[in-house]
């Protein structure tokens, strides 16, 4: 069956599209920006070295690469933390969004309630937050998970609302022509039909929950990559300082790259916006 | 063909707006018998799709009633007596096009159970899209979709086929392609058929009777007789006898 299509191109381009080698690509892709990263760090080098900029202020790259290699335990040994505390705020942020986006759909009075509130508590800047939770939850890891759960949870919950209601109002009739109970309209159209914007909320979460552990490490914690950050800098202990900042960013790429990872995995059927 | 499949009487339809109560339709009647295939034609805000909506129980009724095979539409709906085919296929894009069709079996509880419900492997076949079972939406053409969505309709066997202008978003060789088919398909399953469309020549070439109504608010304008033969074929509609069809139906709209 030879269908036209409107725009005159065969159905099954896509499949062409999908098909062609990835390696040879790679390059061409990334190659400009692998370039640009690596003329900066360069350009670093050279500014610190020409002008002779005491270490403190400014340590060169190749004094920052001296820590990984010289003070690898101690930066290990605060990673860890973070790491579990980004990854569980993570979670619970996010789990706690989309189950609260499916009770918003399903009760005009539950949205009419909470939603405000939730607007309300994602004005409030997180870093004034911290030390109030710090106070009430004390100095182990609850209050860092809180406070990266938090900055996960506003967006998440905003886009899944979205993606909830984003079926269309035809889908939603022939639901009701077939007699679909609400879970069934849940099960078998809403949530698939969300997932693209919840991996659009996910990929902002993945970054942001470590800003909110490392935030949650300032205050008065004495483990973790926030807490490295603060000794470092009262310290004058600039090469330490920029290396923690590297390893930070590092965890907040790697959670990216995996939630990116599991989304094309998952959204094999979402191909409008394959680049 | 004695029994009326579906039996509109003195119905009539409001919406609340802002600017007060609205009526899309008002005193409408008329008999749809059992099997036949009827168009429905107007100018746009007539209420030609409120109509089909209130028959498949998706729009409140406000004076009147609607009966199909002697039930209400809720009843009929809860039955399965009708199906309903949207101008846009509205196929869920992670299923494949088997797995859209066989969407109505899996949702509706008790409702969901059906029977005797008819294979989706040949309801793919009989609208023309054998071997591409496994395909996504996004993989087919705007009329392939289109296809899957009227298979995805026939799976629960129903007696009615309740159709939104669902051609209204194609080119026209798939358009004449897909009438057709529609045909084909009514004269293999036996099926009542409800048909809206805005395009005078399709309401000709397909309706055995065309429903013409007027506007603001929607009333019967007329009830027409399509005399042509029961085997239509596309050529047909270069024919006198068609264009005099076309353009009584024309006259009518008009004066709507």
């Amino acid at each position: 069956m030879a269908d036209i299509e409107a725009d005159g191109r065969p159905a099954t381009a896509q499949a062409t599209i999908q098909a062609q080698p990835r390696r040879r690509h790679f390059w061409r892709d990334k190659g400009p920006a692998i370039a640009v990263a690596v003329g900066i760090i360069l350009l670093w080098q050279a500014i610190v070295v020409g002008f002779s900029i005491p270490t403190y202020i400014a340590p060169s790259p190749i004094q920052v690469a001296q820590v990984f290699l010289e003070q690898g335990d101690v930066l290990w040994i605060n990673f860890w933390p973070t790491l579990l505390e980004a990854a569980a705020g993570f979670l619970v942020g996010n789990t706690v969004a989309v189950v609260l986006a499916i009770w918003f759909v399903h009760s005009r009075l539950a949205e009419r309630a909470f939603y405000p509130i939730a607007v309300f508590i994602n004005t409030i800047p997180i870093i004034a937050v911290a030390p109030i939770l710090v106070l009430i939850l004390g100095n182990g890891y609850a209050p860092k998970i809180v406070i990266a759960a938090l900055i996960c949870f506003f967006p998440t919950l905003v886009n899944m609302v979205r993606g909830l209601k984003a079926v269309s109002p035809e889908m939603l009739e022939l639901m009701r022509v077939l007699s679909a109970s609400p879970r069934e309209v849940l099960f078998k159209v809403r949530l698939q039909s969300s997932l693209p914007f919840l991996f659009a909320a996910l990929k902002i979460a993945s970054t942001t929950c470590v800003i909110g552990a490392i935030v949650g490490e300032w205050i008065g914690s004495n483990y973790g990559l926030g807490s490295l950050i603060i000794e470092a800098t009262y310290n004058f202990r600039s090469p330490l300082l920029y290396a923690t900042v590297v390893l930070g960013a590092g965890l907040a790429v790697a959670f990216f790259s995996l939630t990116s990872l599991v989304e094309k995995r998952v959204l094999t059927w979402k191909t409008q916006d394959v680049h | 063909m004695a029994e009326a499949a579906i039996s509109v009487k003195n119905l009539a339809v409001r919406f609340a707006s802002e600017a007060g109560a609205v009526t899309a339709l008002e005193g409408v009647g008329f008999d749809v018998p059992e099997g036949g295939f009827i168009t429905m034609l107007g100018p746009s805000g007539c209420g030609k799709s409120t109509l089909l909506r209130a028959i498949a129980d998706l729009v409140e009724i406000s004076e009147g009633a609607i009966s199909v095979f002697g039930r209400t539409p809720e009843a009929a709906r809860l039955a399965r007596d009708f199906a309903f085919v949207f101008q846009d296929a509205s196929l869920l894009p992670w299923r494949s096009a088997i797995d859209n069709v066989r969407l109505p079996l899996e949702v509706g509880g008790k409702a969901g159970v059906v029977d005797q419900h008819a294979s989706p492997e040949d309801l793919l076949a009989l609208v023309g899209l054998a071997g591409r079972e496994r395909a996504l939406p996004h993989e087919l053409s705007g009329g392939m979709r289109q296809r899957v969505s009227i298979a995805r309709a026939l799976v629960t066997r129903p007696r009615v086929l309740l159709m939104d202008e669902p051609f209204g978003a194609l080119d026209e060789i798939n358009r004449d392609r897909l009438n057709e088919e529609l045909l084909r398909i009514w004269a293999e399953t036996g099926t009542t058929i409800m048909f809206v469309t805005h395009s005078v020549p399709e309401a000709a070439f397909l309706g055995q009777r065309v429903l013409v109504l007027s506007a603001h608010p929607g009333r019967v304008r007329e009830y027409a007789k399509v005399d042509l033969t029961a085997e239509r074929r596309l050529a047909m509609r270069e024919t006198v006898e068609f264009i005099r069809i076309t353009a009584h139906l024309r006259g009518l709209l008009e004066a709507a």
